[in-house]
């Protein structure tokens, strides 16, 4: 309701704000036959921007501290004798039962005389400050508007302001997404440093032997990493075996061969197998491609698991598939026509123009999709849950089942978790490590895509 | 009637001094079209192009923007069969032999009719490996040694061999235009062409790249057959023997380059080489 109320002041704030600057621009114009430097809907938007950012500050200030600032008033509400006799979680409890009778919900179980009179003072303290808050929000933004409208004259670069103020918007947008992964890692590298106060290091990165004890107690179990490390490479060479080629021989196909309707039906349908949920991967995995292996296995007198690294790389590479043809397919179709002219001046037959000539070109943009595939790979989870065995032993035998990073963050997070010991914060630094290992991918795709580059145009 | 008859009546003269020997000097006929016609989809490019070209000389073909030059230029090597949805009609023969036979090597013909684009496109490879990528797909050089001749005696005709000969091993996409442009004959020529066709090869140069490459088009005439699509007057005038006219998908007038710049038969060559179309 609230929201609802200030959105509505707000749109009303900025559609006032708009119109003024824009019909005083117009009387410029209008007035004397002056050249005006700005169009009128620049003056619009500059006494919009004036009005509103007073406003929005205003309301940001309140969501800021507003909560903090109630709950101290609701806490001033609880007598001193109760209010002495309550511990941490027992004044939550009060101020929540208070809130609630606040806002109107009610609350279980009978309810106290001076809860009750809290409750009322609280709800009339939260419709004033709102209230107050609403209209102090209105005056600035009011206030604004007044400068910003007295400031309009035909010299006004009205335009330029408001470019300026579209390039800081965009600033801040990317500055989210800056920051955000910046607080992620930092999360990701305190909680991790709390996981090596239980386990050293050094036990962790090259522990051989994966075997939390969930149980809790004094006793950890051992955490070594090797076992999911290995696991997790291994599936993920099985599924770059399986997708590289597949991928890239189709995408070459579809750029350089496919007539163009054929192109067209076949594209989309590519996109979709990018588009099935990974579970559905899982299932295949599980019911047809596991069983299918073991018996073949069987038929040629290899011992091969249903549940297997080998199981969960195919079909991980059948859903990378997409991502490497549909990248690679893109890229090709970037190379200038002008090359593939050249060779084709020469004489060169069409796979010869595509080898020499195309795939060269189109190498740093290939071996980018390439690495972007295997960051899939290294970070997917649904399908080796099902596929992979969750078996966490080291061994080199892609016939029988492994674990990887991904299954045994599900594993240890999974069911109730409270983060005070390592059984559960053994994810985080696990996460990172898998955070780790997904940069220097990138960064050395970074510095392939640089080594090779060769300029086209 | 009387404008439908002269128009008719120069068409036929125009053949007729496509097909006078006296006219070709003692040049032989390399390549003959007759009655070419190429649709991009639904819509007709070039209607009916008769023209024979002679060995051993530059012929020019000049037009207003959009008139069928370059589309007849890719007839001649089919570049027009890598273009979706192009379809070319009539016969166009190479010695004698129709190259839009079922059982012509287009591969095999490509290299014997080599082609410099408008804008330079080298490889995006050494300096050295742009001129051996012909050679070497053709298999022309037995060894090392071999190759090595081929790639800095093409460099050498092109007129490039000096400015580059200390860098063969950086890549051609670092050199200037002109010599980007250069790198692109040289490229063509290692192949061993019969036929080189070049569509507006200085039309990314300046003055200067220009004369070094029209120098080089007048030694290549010795030993080659070329084409080449320009759109200047003056560049025509200074290259070629042969010079032909298309106009909206017709080839207009051809003859020798003396008598279409001099005394042009038809009236649109005229106003086209005093600026008043195009
Ligand atoms: N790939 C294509 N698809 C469809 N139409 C084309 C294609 N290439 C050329 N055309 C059309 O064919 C006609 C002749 O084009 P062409 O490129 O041969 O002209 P041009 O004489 O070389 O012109 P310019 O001097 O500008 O290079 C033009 O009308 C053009 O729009
Ligand atoms: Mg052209």
């Amino acid at each position: 309701m609230n929201a609802l109320i200030v959105a509505g002041v707000l749109l009303v704030l900025l559609g006032v704000s708009y119109q003024t600057g824009w019909s005083k621009s117009r009387n410029l114009a209008t007035a004397n036959g002056v050249k005006v430097h700005s169009r009128p809907q620049y003056h619009g938007s500059y006494s919009a921007i004036w009005t509103m950012i007073p406003a929005l500050v205003i309301l940001l200030l309140w969501a800021w501290f507003g909560g903090g600032i109630a709950r101290d008033y609701a806490v001033s509400q609880i007598p001193q004798d109760t209010l002495l006799a309550l511990d941490q979680a027992g004044l939550n409890n009060a101020l929540n039962r208070i809130n609630a009778l606040a806002s109107g919900y009610g609350v279980a179980g009978d309810v106290a005389p001076w809860e009750q009179a809290a409750g009322s003072a609280v709800r009339s303290f939260n419709f004033l400050t709102f209230a107050g808050m609403l209209v102090l929000a209105v005056v600035a933004g009011g206030a604004g508007l007044v400068y910003a409208r007295s400031r309009i004259t035909a010299r006004l670069r009205a335009r330029n302001t408001v470019e300026r103020v579209i390039s800081l918007l965009l600033l801040a947008c990317s500055g989210v997404a800056i920051l955000t992964t910046v607080g992620i890692v930092a999360s990701l590298v305190t909680e991790a440093f709390r996981f090596f106060t239980f386990i050293n290091p050094i036990d962790f990165f090259f522990g051989t032997v994966w075997a939390p004890n969930n149980a809790g107690g004094a006793n950890h179990g051992q955490y070594g990493l090797l076992p999911l490390l290995t696991g997790t490479l291994m599936i993920t060479a099985i599924a770059m075996l399986v997708a590289v080629p597949v991928g890239l021989m189709a995408a070459i196909y579809l750029s350089q061969y496919a007539p163009r309707g054929f192109r067209a039906v076949v594209k989309p349908f590519i996109e979709i197998l990018a588009g099935i949920p990974t579970i559905v991967f899982g299932f295949f995995a599980l019911v047809t491609v596991g069983p299918f292996l073991r018996d073949f296995g069987n038929a040629i007198g290899l011992n091969i698991n249903a549940t297997s690294a080998l199981t969960a790389g195919i079909v991980m590479g059948i859903m990378i598939i997409p991502f490497v043809s549909s990248l690679s397919d893109d890229i090709l179709n970037q190379v200038p026509r002008s090359l593939r002219d050249g060779a084709y001046g020469l004489g060169a037959t069409q796979s010869e123009t595509i080898r020499n000539v195309l795939l060269p070109a189109a190498l740093p943009g290939i071996v980018g999709a390439f690495l972007l595939a295997v960051s899939r790979a290294v970070g997917e989870t649904m399908i080796v849950v099902l596929a992979a065995g969750n078996s966490p032993i080291l061994r080199g035998n892609p016939f029988e089942p492994v674990s990887t990073i991904t299954v045994s963050i599900v594993n240890q997070l999974t069911g109730d978790t409270d983060f005070t010991g390592p059984q559960s914060l053994v994810g985080f630094a696990l996460g990172l490590t898998l955070f780790v290992v997904t940069l220097c991918l990138n960064i050395f795709a970074l510095y392939i895509v640089r080594r090779f580059r060769e300029q086209y145009e | 009637m009387d404008m439908l008859a002269g128009k008719i009546k120069t068409t036929s003269q125009n053949l007729d001094s496509a097909m006078n020997p006296t006219d070709m000097l003692d040049r032989q006929i390399r390549l003959t079209a007759r009655d070419v016609t190429v649709h991009y989809g639904t819509k007709q490019a070039l209607h009916g192009i008769s023209i024979d070209i002679p060995d051993r000389a530059v012929t020019a073909f000049i037009g207003p923007s959009g008139c069928g030059k370059s589309t007849f230029l890719r007839c001649i090597n089919r570049m027009n069969d890598t273009i979706e949805g192009a379809k070319v009609g009539g016969t166009i023969k190479l010695d004698g032999e129709d190259i839009y036979s079922p059982d012509l090597d287009v591969v095999e013909l490509r290299a014997r009719i080599g082609m410099v684009f408008q804008k330079p496109n080298p490889f995006p490879k050494s300096i050295y490996d742009n001129v051996a990528y012909g050679p070497r797909i053709h298999g022309l050089a037995r060894n090392k040694s071999d190759l090595d001749e081929i790639v800095v005696s093409s460099l050498r005709k092109a007129g490039l061999f000096e400015e580059v000969k200390d860098r063969l091993q950086e890549p051609g996409t670092g050199l200037s235009g002109g010599q980007q442009q250069r790198l692109c004959i040289a490229r063509a020529i290692a192949v061993g062409p019969e036929v080189i066709l070049m569509d507006e090869p200085c039309s990314a140069l300046d003055p200067i790249a220009t004369a070094v490459i029209e120098e080089l088009i007048d030694e290549l005439r010795e030993n080659y057959t070329i084409v080449i699509v320009t759109h200047s007057m003056q560049q025509a005038a200074r290259v070629s023997q042969r010079t032909a006219f298309f106009h909206l998908g017709h080839l207009i007038e051809q003859g020798p380059t003396e008598d279409i710049f001099t005394n042009p038969v038809n009236k649109q060559t005229q106003d086209y080489i005093m600026g008043r179309i195009g």
